[in-house]
């Protein structure tokens, strides 16, 4: 059981956060762009906001497309 | 006024270009990839949408292999000066620009051994000519895929196919087709794609890049710079991921916001389409200087075998002087003389005196060429 709704997908930099974003849009993966949550420490300013029973079917579209996840974490 | 120098940079642009870039200015304008509020984002998703168009247009499969750069020139630096090292060999073409040959020359200097296969007075390589130049020390053939200075179209896919038979990476040089002519990295087996932005893509100077295919290992791709790149700040070391690896600063994003809008213009019009034109084009140019007494036109004479580049000279008149007169009598701007290409000038037969190049692209119409031809013809007549 989880309290949490959604899960951030963080990634080395902007540019991967956009390639995440739009494999995971062309797979059907409800996403948004995100500034990092300021819990959350990241290198990049942006991380790809999922829901949060979407993190393995989200983990597998990303990596599939060579986009190196740094982490995934709930929200 | 004619502007023909199309082959330098064309000119004018698709009006998207410039609307793109002042929308960026006015409206965007923060540095992409700095920081997460909307505006960086905005201006991250404009560079990264010009990024998978690039990917798109040379079917290259991720986009985060595509570099941005100043120029071809950066690319091709990127890619010679950071995976040749002494000892190494590397197999070029007589017909190159010095965006090629002087990064290869130095790095000769440094212990590399260069070979350059000649290619045929009009311009054409003969695949089996490289193959026959590839040693034991070979890694890395080099090949512009048309001539700046005549336009010949050099046999890239077969070159690819070679290099993948002996193990060898293929870096292309498409400053002179990429937009007017198909270039796709997998069927014409290119592993490294250096292109401009503002020649055939329309987009504005500044910009350009490198393609690096999945065959190279980027890890061993040694940057040109090292810096800022708006990732793993934690850090002091330069990030080994891509493209940050080896996109140092701020980049131009005004530049990409163009580039993109340049692309899409092409991919609206068609390369195939656009190559129709500019293949029509070139042969009523060709036909055209030919037909005209005291006309020596260079290259393959066959606009199916070229781009819409067309270089000649005028008996009895200097290349230097045609140029003035075609502009201050005609109005019609060209580049005369080596155009950054010593060693196609002399594969040519044009050394050291150079030629007159028209260049035209997709905006050109038969009518400029013909106005273009009757001014020759009027200068022909004069140097009699």
């Amino acid at each position: 059981m989880t309290a949490h709704e959604y899960a951030v997908i963080l990634v080395h930099s902007t540019s991967h956060a956009m390639r995440a974003e739009k494999v995971l849009c062309d797979q059907g993966i409800a996403c948004k762009m995100i500034p990092v949550p300021r819990h959350i420490s990241s290198d990049c300013g942006v991380c790809v906001r999922i829901l949060h029973q979407d993190i393995d079917a989200a983990r597998r579209v990303v990596e599939a497309a060579s986009v190196e996840i740094e982490s995934i974490r709930p929200v | 006024m004619i502007y023909l120098d199309n082959a330098a940079t064309t000119w004018p642009k698709p009006p998207g270009v410039a609307e793109a870039m002042l929308h960026y200015l006015n409206n965007v304008g923060a540095n992409p990839g700095r920081s997460g509020h909307r505006l960086a984002v905005e201006a991250a998703r404009i560079v990264y949408a010009t990024r998978e168009a690039v990917a798109g247009l040379f079917n290259a499969p991720d986009p985060l292999r595509v570099v941005f750069g100043a120029n071809v020139t950066e690319a091709l630096n990127l890619v010679l000066r950071g995976l040749l090292h002494p000892g190494h060999h590397v197999v070029t073409s007589s017909m190159e620009h010095n965006s090629v040959m002087r990064p290869l020359r130095e790095l000769e200097r440094q212990g590399v051994r260069v070979t350059v296969v000649g290619c045929s007075p009009q311009g054409s390589l003969d695949p089996t000519l490289v193959e026959a130049a590839i040693g034991p020390d070979t890694k890395m053939i080099v090949l512009n895929h048309a001539s700046n200075v005549v336009g010949t179209l050099l046999p890239l896919a077969e070159v690819g196919r070679i290099a993948r038979l002996h193990g060898l990476l293929l870096l292309a040089d498409v400053a002179q087709t990429a937009g007017a002519f198909p270039v796709d990295m997998q069927a014409d087996a290119i592993d490294l794609l250096a292109f401009t932005g503002h020649n055939s893509l329309y987009g504005p100077m500044g910009t350009g890049g490198l393609i690096i295919g999945e065959r190279v290992d980027a890890s061993l791709l040694e940057p040109l710079k090292r810096g800022g790149t708006g990732s793993r700040s934690e850090r002091e070391e330069q990030p080994d991921f891509l493209p940050d690896a080896c996109e140092s600063g701020t980049p131009n994003g005004v530049g990409l916001a163009g580039l993109g809008a340049g692309i899409r213009w092409v991919q609206e019009r068609g390369v195939q389409a656009i190559r129709a034109h500019e293949m029509a084009l070139a042969q009523q140019l060709i036909d055209g200087l030919r037909a005209i007494p005291g006309v020596t036109v260079y290259g393959s004479l066959d606009a199916t075998r070229q781009t819409a580049t067309v270089a000649f000279n005028l008996a009895g008149m200097q290349p230097s002087e045609v140029g003035l007169r075609l502009d201050d009598e005609h109005s019609i701007l060209c580049r005369v003389g080596l155009h950054c290409a010593p060693a196609a000038h002399k594969t040519l037969g044009t050394f050291p005196v150079g030629a007159v190049r028209f260049g035209l692209a997709a905006l050109n119409t038969p009518e400029h060429v013909r106005t273009a031809v009757a001014a020759v013809r009027q200068l022909a007549k004069e140097a009699r």
